[in-house]
């Protein structure tokens, strides 16, 4: 049953991404901002504009501009960007590993100071802590995450000048960092100055990043705490003689960190969001910055394929989620959905 | 592969970044005096500096001049000089040219530079294939032939301003032999160019970082090793110069340079070759001349440049600013608000009866540019109008223009690095170009016979008569030329280049 479950979600995925292909491909070609009347050279005659239209294959309408695009699309051709003058997917290749790892590392950041602090806020329910920490959840959830980018430019970077704020790697050592999945590989290899020098220039964004969402997990978490802290299930553990440590991570935790799981795939999803003004701000060579320069080049081949790969990487994530409360929840194993 | 050993990970995991972070801080001072680290406002999308949009980006001509020699270089005067062309020019009937090649110049990969790379260059840029956005340039020429070290060609169209655009957007020559070796990709992961530095590493996105070229046939740059980061944005730059992690950068506020420099950071904020401007389109109520000049001459240009632009900027009353070879400082737009209001009166307008229309600008796509708009429309009030200011971005800008739908008031920046009055006053103000606003048959009648005069004082003459035409009908108001603001650190000195060139090459010690 859930192998169909999933078959099932795994085919609603191609009319999805159809779906968000078209919707993208129409409007970015809607909304104003010509990509040629961007590079129209000053002494252009008509015929010039004629020529670089056709050169960029906007001069057929819009239905046969997605027809030929779904064409090469469905033979793994999505074209060559406008601004780069490289095959986008190379291009996606060579940024979305970056991205991934700057959000994973954020997302586990936010997972574990939402985590403790959800925990020992349900735990001190009704003492100065429990209010100091709702209150800076509130107040850490409130500040969007490209603005904590901007403080941490200014603390970590003028102010107590610890971090580095632009780029992913000292320089002096990114030629032997490479590229790609430069953390991972690195911990493969057992490079513990990369390592250290990746970790260094990703603590900033990450915590740009995962503060909004430790906060937003932190709340949820003291919640469904304070729910299983409640049940009988709980007390009857307590009645046993069980320790408080005990109970509370033992007995109320693994079922009150699924509505958390659940929150924090949403959230993952949007922290990724998150990285085309984070990365924009420290320089981060990864998928939202390429997004950024893709939107203001008005680079309509890069755009569709950023948009499209984020979209695949939400499914993805959605997905995964899924397996992964069927995982922590008995109940859900076996059954329909 | 290395055993992955948890005590290991972690002792050395934190030791790196314990030793990093203290170091953090004094990264680009602690590099050897030979390194020089730049906060560079912009990526570098593409190697290749004669096709696509980043070869018409006048940001990124720096970084193709730190690797790429041209045709002919410019001073920081704007005036122009040899690069890899020590002569150049037409013959009497202007109808051939005739290139004399530098002798003994290089390539990164040892190879000498000969005519056959440049007469190569000048074909693959006339070719529309190749996608080179002035190739309406360079298609100008026909039947390149190369011998010796002379290169000649047929002059199909004259244009006066040929010579220039070699010493600008896409002028740069290209090494044949490599480049047909490796191809298009090839080049793009290993550029091979005759200029100062040589590339040795290119993370996009990021960084890259250049090399001396010990051949190079010019002044040997002061610093071995140049770091450009890419740093796309301000505070992030002023954070890194602040920081001492770049020794350099360049684009900051004005307020940010005021700061920095009080503090005891070097830094230049001198005028380049880029103005700010309000393109009048030809529709209502515009076609008033009285309304035009009225609102021409509302504009307190000097309290915008210095109250405003804290001294960033220099008011100017022409498109061809000082230092432009058509600029005539003799045509002058009064700041007269009482002849203003009596211009609008007379054209029928007044508080009681307020003019209405719309004007568009960007909003920080140039320094305070949303913000001049909002003075400018403050100014305008006293008179009766009623301005709706529309905020776009500037690809909007390009398509409305090029589709002659911008609105009767629009605010823009208009960069004209070889300062000829064809890229300045010609292309914004002749009826024709995709450029212009405004698009009438009188202007038209005087600007067309320039295109190709050849009598060059006569060309000349004639663009500073149309200056003065346009003036005194207020058929565009330009507002002011910007400055550049470049900072550094102590102990570092770099001339400023009228062109908005910041090159690596250019940066000496003081």
């Amino acid at each position: 049953m859930n192998a169909r479950y999933f078959l099932r979600r795994l085919l609603l995925a191609v009319p999805t991404l159809f779906g968000v292909a078209l919707v993208v491909f129409v409007l970015i070609r809607v909304v104003p901002g010509d990509p040629v009347a961007m590079m129209i050279p000053p002494g252009a005659t008509p015929e010039d504009i004629a020529r670089l239209r056709a050169f960029y294959g906007l001069d057929k309408s819009i239905p046969m501009q997605f027809w030929l695009w779904l064409q090469a699309a469905l033979t793994g051709e999505f074209g060559t960007s406008i601004t780069y003058k490289q095959d986008v997917m190379d291009l996606i290749a060579e940024r979305l590993p970056v991205t991934l790892e700057l959000g994973i590392v954020a997302m586990l950041v936010a997972c574990l100071l939402g985590g403790a602090a959800g925990i020992v806020s349900a735990a001190r329910q009704g003492r100065w802590l429990s209010t100091l920490i709702d209150n800076l959840a509130a107040v850490v959830q409130a500040i969007p995450d490209f603005l904590w980018g901007l403080i941490f430019i200014l603390l970590f970077g003028v102010a107590l000048p610890w971090l580095p704020i632009s780029g992913r790697i000292d320089t002096a050592l990114s030629e032997q960092a490479g590229g790609g999945f430069v953390l991972l590989s690195s911990l493969l290899h057992g490079r513990w100055q990369i390592v250290g020098s990746d970790l260094l220039y990703m603590i900033a964004p990450a915590l740009a990043l995962a503060l909004p969402v430790a906060a937003m997990i932190a709340r949820v978490l003291k919640a469904s705490m304070q729910e299983a802290l409640a049940s009988d299930y709980v007390r009857l553990a307590r009645l046993k003689g069980l320790s408080g440590v005990r109970v509370l991570l033992s007995e109320a935790l693994p079922n009150a960190l699924i509505p958390a799981v659940s929150l924090s795939a949403v959230q993952f999803a949007f922290l990724l969001g998150g990285t085309v003004l984070v990365e924009k701000l420290f320089s981060y060579p990864g998928l939202g910055n390429l997004a950024i320069s893709a939107v203001v080049g008005r680079d309509l081949p890069l755009i569709q394929a950023v948009v499209l790969t984020f979209a695949v990487l939400f499914i993805a994530i959605n997905l995964a989620v899924d397996v992964l409360v069927l995982l922590l929840n008995p109940r859900l194993r076996g059954g329909s959905h | 592969m290395q055993d992955i050993n948890r005590r290991g990970f972690i002792a050395h995991t934190g030791l790196s970044i314990a030793a990093l972070g203290s170091f953090g801080p004094l990264q680009a001072l602690a590099q050897t005096s030979n390194t020089l680290t730049m906060a560079y406002n912009v990526d570098l999308p593409t190697w290749d500096p004669t096709v696509g949009p980043s070869a018409v980006n006048p940001t990124i001509q720096s970084l193709y001049k730190a690797v790429f020699a041209q045709f002919v270089d410019q001073n920081p005067d704007l005036s122009f000089k040899p690069d890899l062309l020590t002569e150049w020019g037409w013959n009497a009937d202007k109808s051939k040219i005739s290139l004399t090649v530098r002798q003994g110049a290089k390539w990164h990969d040892g190879s000498p530079v000969t005519a056959e790379d440049v007469a190569w260059s000048l074909q693959r840029a006339g070719d529309p294939a190749t996608g080179n956005p002035i190739q309406f340039m360079w298609g100008k020429i026909a039947n390149i032939k190369a011998e010796g070290n002379k290169v000649t060609a047929d002059v199909k169209e004259f244009d006066p301003a040929f010579f220039k655009w070699m010493g600008y957007l896409t002028g740069y020559i290209l090494p044949k032999a490599y480049y047909e070796k490796v191809g298009k990709e090839g080049f793009e992961k290993k550029p091979v160019g005759s200029g100062p530095y040589m590339v040795e590493e290119f993370v996009q996105g990021s960084h890259m970082k250049l090399k001396a070229f010990k051949d190079y046939f010019g002044a040997k740059p002061t610093f071995e090793n140049v770091v450009i980061k890419f740093v796309t944005d301000p505070s992030a730059r002023v954070a890194e110069v602040e920081s001492g992690r770049s020794d350099m950068t360049v684009e900051i506020p004005i307020e940010e340079y005021e700061r920095l420099t009080k503090k005891g950071f070097g830094g230049t904020n001198a005028p380049v070759t880029d103005i700010g401007m309000i393109f009048i389109t030809n529709v209502e109520p515009m076609l008033d001349e009285r309304v035009r000049k009225a609102l021409a001459f509302s504009i307190n240009k000097k309290a915008l440049t210095e109250k405003l632009m804290r001294g960033a900027a220099r008011p100017i009353d022409t498109l061809d600013a000082p230092g432009y070879e058509a600029y005539d400082a003799s045509i002058k737009v009064p700041y007269d608000p009482k002849k203003a209001k009596a211009l609008m009166t007379e054209a029928g307008w007044s508080k009681d009866k307020p003019l209405r229309f719309k004007v568009q600008t960007t909003r920080g796509f140039k320094p305070k540019d949303y913000e001049v708009m909002q003075a400018i429309l403050g100014m305008w009030k006293p008179l009766g109008v009623e301005a709706d200011l529309e905020v776009y971005e500037i690809a909007k800008h390009f398509e409305l223009r090029a589709q002659h739908k911008l609105a009767p008031a629009a605010f823009y920046n208009w960069g004209d690095a070889i300062g000829d009055p064809s890229t300045s006053t010609g292309f914004a103000m002749f009826g024709p170009s995709p450029h212009s606003a405004w698009k009438t048959k009188d202007l038209d009648d005087m600007i067309a016979p320039l295109w190709g005069e050849k009598d060059e004082a006569k060309r000349i003459a004639g663009y500073k008569a149309v200056n003065r035409y346009i003036a005194e009908h207020a058929l565009v108001i330009p507002l002011f030329q910007y400055y550049q603001t470049v900072v550094f650190r102590k102990g570092l000195n770099a001339k400023p280049h009228g062109a908005g060139f910041v090159l690596p090459q250019a940066v000496h010690k003081a």
